[in-house]
């Protein structure tokens, strides 16, 4: 991976405290998993930030290969990688998250 | 791929583990695969899912567009 794009998504994950790569944007999700994700955030009444990887070929791939993870959502706390879309639902549902979340 | 082909490969890759494919929308496409090994134990769930992934690496890029996993060790 080129160095240009590894910082790029090195600043994105420290720009907030929680921020989640996905399909689509908060409030129009374009994948069942991605939508997902941001239900529990907002039940949670978090304030996350997000990319769009759909918006983007390159982070789309990249991160990928930066998390050494093959799918998208990924979620991350704190510059950690948390999980996809299964771990955070059973995260939040066992209140691992909101304590993560602090 | 069929849904056996994909529980087939998940066990080749962990061998030992019992696993269930299941697809609630009848596509095909949107699987579900509950996976229980051994070699999960001391293991975080990012770990978990990552090893289970491992065996589907090809699949992921281009077949199976969105897999569900619920991984337990023994």
């Amino acid at each position: 991976m080129d160095g240009e794009l590894k910082s790029k998504i090195e600043d994105l994950i420290k720009s907030k405290k929680v921020f989640l790569f996905m399909k689509g944007t908060p409030d129009a999700p374009q994948c069942g998993f991605s939508a997902g994700i941001v239900t529990v955030l907002k039940q949670l009444q978090v304030d996350f930030g997000s990319f769009n990887v759909l918006s983007d070929m390159k982070v789309r791939e990249g991160i990928k290969e930066f998390t050494n993870w093959p799918t998208i959502p990924q979620l991350y706390i704190n510059g950690e990688f948390i999980g996809g879309h299964d771990i955070t639902v059973q995260m939040a549902q066992s209140g691992e998250l909101s304590k993560k979340i602090g | 791929m069929t849904l056996e082909e994909i529980q087939s490969r998940i066990q080749t890759g962990l061998p030992g583990s019992k696993v269930e494919i299941l697809d609630p929308y009848r596509d095909g496409v949107h699987i579900k695969a509950l996976v229980t090994y051994s070699g999960f134990n001391g293991k975080s769930m990012v770990e978990q899912h990552r090893m289970v992934y491992a065996t589907l690496k090809d699949e992921l890029k281009e077949e199976i567009h969105a897999l569900g996993l619920e991984t337990r060790s023994e």
